[in-house]
């Protein structure tokens, strides 16, 4: 009885298929090469997450030893603590700068807006390799423009890429200057959206511009400002061309790891040193470590609304 | 500018509200000052590159350095035309990211349509599943795919970086926010003269969606051109080197060849400057209109 019931139902979701195969077969691609590209490897490196290999050999099972030699160890440690003093050193500043260029953007009394807007933006679609290296030159202690110009206010060279310290702060400044116009029109967008009446009122009830921007603008810019961030969470713990060629004699790392970040560690692990096993907990870890973080700053910047 | 404003204002008002009108005069002059400062701030290494392109490998390296070329030359552009195949990985860059763009496109709109304009058991779910295959982080997959494709051949070969984010759920879920708006009139009255729903889709919906396409196309595209990991993992040979991982191997052991990269750098830069700066508005439109999801 049962079986009979079942199968009636199967045969009508055939035919609910059969019925609606248009639609289906529309949406079919996405979900063959989701299934594919990202829906097996991801599955895939979960299991190999547990595996030693080097790719060719045989697979040797080690459970969790891998996640637990990451944690041991100094490398993926000292990447995720140099995720976090980069975010540190520029998430917050760039998030500010691009809220005040958005709103002096948005502001009825200036001019030449959209050429200020054109200039701010461009560095977010030139190729991040070939202006990293227009970096490495700018900042070279001895033939790089940024000490000559420091050299005029009688500063001695400095060995910008050479120091832990300045290295990241190198670092910090080549993203910001590419991601600061990417926000910058995200929340220009947002700012936008905001009715002008609430302005006016705000003034006629005789709110100063001051308490107009804590009062109106930064609440109901929330989910814009959290999406910046969310963003840059994400970016800067996966950043990997910018360390790459900044500090490609040391394939990324930089002074004394001071740039190793969670990708770069990856890449080295895994193409470099041909451990795919290991390569794929770091992936995995960083996976989830993210979604935690994301889960986290959405809990406290989402809340207070 | 300001200069104007400040002649028109002082004669007009010179009395009245003169300390008012200044100070708001010196504000404006800063808030210019400062986003004046940040533009050549962002242009600066743009600026650099460019002219370090066309300075001598002798020029690069002397002291101090120089911001515009003391005799320009075309020579870097030459030897990556002669000693490196720059031509061919300018065109790999092309040829990827233009059917890339072509093929993303199309699947992304077609699984858009079906999602918008259709009624069918199970759509929610499967767009919520969609929307979470967002969450997972590329290089997750990375090594998994590198085995596959080492496999299937697809090491050096273009397919490996066209297929992996060829239906992309940001691009469907993009493509479903612009055709959902679409009134079901339009597609009925096209039932009625007999067009087949893929005819419709062709017919009406594309040429409809014109406006997100571009917005989305030049999102894929530019995407596509400056990727950097994943070609870098899989493309081995010379000649199969997109533009940007051929100027991370001209530099080899010795002394970093500037002017070479320097010079590749600008090569590959400028089609997306252009790009960008024809197409500006659709630009930004796309990534806001991109971002508004979250």
């Amino acid at each position: 009885m049962a079986k009979q019931g079942q199968e009636i139902k199967k045969e009508s979701l055939f035919k609910k298929i059969r019925k609606n195969k248009i639609p289906y077969l529309f949406i079919s691609p996405f979900f063959i090469l989701f299934a594919i590209f990202l829906l097996y490897p991801t599955a895939y490196s979960f299991y190999l997450s547990f595996f030693k290999w080097n790719g060719t050999g045989p697979k040797l099972y080690v459970g969790l030893l891998n996640y637990i030699n990451l944690f041991a160890n100094r490398p993926f440690k000292q990447s995720l603590m140099n995720g976090v003093i980069i975010f540190l050193e520029y998430v917050p500043s760039m998030t500010l700068l691009a809220l005040i260029l958005a709103s002096l953007l948005n502001s009825k009394y200036l001019k030449l807006q959209g050429v200020f807007r054109t200039f701010i933006f461009l560095p977010y679609v030139t190729a991040t390799v070939a202006v990293a290296f227009s970096f490495q030159l700018l900042l070279d202690k001895k033939y790089g423009l940024a000490n000559l110009f420091l050299g005029f206010f009688g500063t001695e060279p400095i060995g910008w890429l050479n120091t832990p310290n300045l290295a990241r702060i190198c670092l910090s400044s080549l993203v910001t200057w590419r991601w600061l116009g990417y926000n910058m029109v995200i929340l220009l967008a947002g700012l936008q959206n905001i009715p002008l009446e609430l302005y006016e009122a705000a003034k006629i009830d005789g709110a100063t511009p001051t308490q107009s921007f804590f009062r109106i603008t930064l609440p109901l810019m929330k989910p814009m400002l959290l999406f910046c961030i969310l963003l840059s969470t994400v970016g800067t713990f996966s950043l990997f061309e910018e360390p790459y060629i900044l500090f490609l004699p040391s394939r990324g790392a930089g002074p004394m790891d001071a740039t190793l970040t969670p990708v770069v560690y990856l890449y080295q692990t895994g193409f470099r040193y041909l451990h795919f096993g290991s390569a794929s907990s770091i992936a995995y870890a960083l996976f989830i470590i993210l979604f935690l973080a994301s889960l986290f700053e959405i809990k406290i910047l989402g809340e207070k609304k | 500018m300001s200069l104007k404003v400040s002649s028109h204002s002082l004669r007009e008002k010179r009395l009245k509200l003169r300390g008012e009108k200044k100070k708001m005069h010196l504000k404006k002059t800063l808030v210019y000052f400062f986003l004046i400062l940040i533009s050549v701030a962002m242009v600066m290494p743009l600026v650099w590159m460019f002219s370090s392109a066309f300075k001598f490998r002798a020029e690069i390296f002397s002291y101090p350095p120089t911001l515009f070329a003391k005799n320009p030359t075309l020579s870097s552009f030459f030897s990556l035309f002669d000693q490196y195949p720059f031509d061919r990985n300018l065109f790999n860059s092309f040829f990827i990211s233009a059917s890339y763009t072509a093929l993303a496109l199309f699947f992304c709109s077609l699984a858009a349509f079906g999602f918008a304009k259709y009624q069918f058991p199970g759509r929610d779910y499967l767009f919520l599943l969609l929307l979470g295959t967002l969450i997972v982080p590329f290089h997750v997959t990375m090594i998994p795919l590198y085995v596959f494709y080492r496999k299937i051949g697809w090491i050096n070969k273009f397919w490996g970086l066209i297929f992996p984010g060829m239906a992309n759920a940001f691009g469907i879920f993009f493509m479903r926010q612009y055709l959902i708006k679409i009134p079901d009139d339009f597609l009925d009255s096209a039932r009625i003269d007999g067009c087949s729903e893929f005819k419709i889709f062709l017919g009406i919906i594309l040429p409809i969606a014109r406006p997100a396409l571009t917005g989305l196309g030049i999102i894929f595209f530019m995407g596509s051109w400056n990727n950097f990991l994943w070609p870098l993992i899989i493309l081995k040979s010379r000649e199969m080197l997109t533009a940007v991982v051929a100027i991370r191997q001209l530099q080899g052991v010795l002394r970093v060849p500037y002017d070479l990269i320097m010079a590749a750098s600008a090569l590959t830069v400028i089609p997306l400057i252009i790009l960008f700066l024809v197409l500006q508005k659709q630009f930004i439109a796309g990534i806001t209109k991109g971002a508004i999801k979250g």
